[in-house]
């Protein structure tokens, strides 16, 4: 009983499932399923200035959805901390390999450990990945006026042009990322 | 004049729920990621193959079909498209750091909870980027 509690999902439960938050919180009242329009309701309540970008009623207009972000944070705690997974994640041979021979030395966890640690931030590689990394999230998800949920699931959901231009975007970002950018930086070595 | 409105603690249960969801389904680890947009394994692509067509379905017939708990039409705004070059520039740029730190927007905050709170920063960063799109809006095609 308590591996199944801490087993991981395969992708046949959990797809249908991930799917299921948009019509959700459609039905709780036209809420539209996004994560990323939470990081302009916190630049709108920590530092607004004078941009007319963080110049609304964040408290209005995001409220729920910076309830909703709490509680991914608390479900992750539940899931990753007290049902956490205690197996190396089950990717591929060849993933494992490839990471490996790119240096990616601790594969046992959610994700690198070596890499994604404070003491990382002491170095130019750790830098840019993490810091690098999150700066460009957080600027193409604003740029793009939505992210993997609001547009990849939300705005697909929708059937919206716009949401499916976006989502093929994502992808090519990220396998540019993969192929050039990630080498590139993780060769700057530790 | 206030929208009827749910309460927020509505929200937290439902963000709870998606939590676990996207970390039991392995969404969040930087390795899935890494196999997924090196096309190495199955896993990611299963989860958008049934995640999409379920959240199509249900949202069409929803639009067609249901109202919402206080009875109003389900209604979601539609994205401009304009040039479309917001959505290419900055979906490539999103997943430029999505391969990067191996993290949408939703994982970020689900491994800040998992143990990994080197997140904050990361999320920190995130903020800032998010920021200096505010401060470039009005110069950037749209």
């Amino acid at each position: 009983m308590p591996d199944l509690l801490t087993a991981p999902w395969p992708w046949y439960v959990a797809g249908p499932l991930l799917g299921l938050f948009a019509p959700l919180l459609l039905w709780l009242g036209n809420r539209p399923f996004g994560v990323s329009s939470n990081l302009r309701h916190l630049c709108a309540a920590i530092y607004p200035r004078n941009l007319m970008h963080f110049r609304y009623d964040w408290k209005q207009e995001g409220s729920w959805n910076l309830m909703f972000v709490l509680g991914i944070v608390f479900g992750g705690v539940i899931a990753g901390v007290l049902l956490r997974n205690p197996d190396p994640i089950a990717i591929s041979d060849a993933t494992r390999e490839t990471l490996t021979a790119l240096g990616v030395r601790d594969l046992t966890g959610l994700v690198p450990d070596d890499l994604f640690a404070f003491s990382s931030l002491m170095t130019l590689r750790g830098v840019l990945i993490l810091l690098g990394g999150g700066f460009l999230v957080g600027l193409g998800t604003a740029y793009a006026g939505g992210c993997t949920s609001g547009h990849g699931i939300t705005g697909v959901a929708d059937l919206q042009p716009a949401s499916f231009v976006a989502l093929a975007a994502f992808f090519a970002g990220g396998v540019a990322g993969t192929y050039v950018l990630l080498p590139l930086l993780l060769g700057i070595g530790g | 004049m206030r929208p009827r409105t749910i309460g927020l603690w509505v929200y937290l249960v439902v963000g709870i729920a998606f939590g676990v969801v996207i970390t039991k389904a392995e969404v969040i680890s930087w390795f899935r990621i890494q196999e997924m947009f090196r096309f190495q394994g199955w896993h990611m692509f299963g989860i958008f193959a049934t995640a999409l067509p379920t959240a199509i379905l249900s949202v069409q017939v929803m639009k067609r079909r249901a109202r919402t708990v206080h009875g109003e039409p389900i209604h979601l705004a539609p994205k401009q498209m304009g040039s479309g070059l917001r959505y290419v520039i900055g979906g490539v740029v999103f997943g430029l750091g999505w391969a990067l730190v191996g993290a949408c927007p939703g994982p970020l905050f689900a491994l800040l909870g998992s143990g990994v709170p080197v997140m904050a920063p990361v999320l920190a960063s995130a903020l800032a980027g998010t920021w200096v799109y505010g401060l470039l809006r009005p110069s950037l095609p749209h």
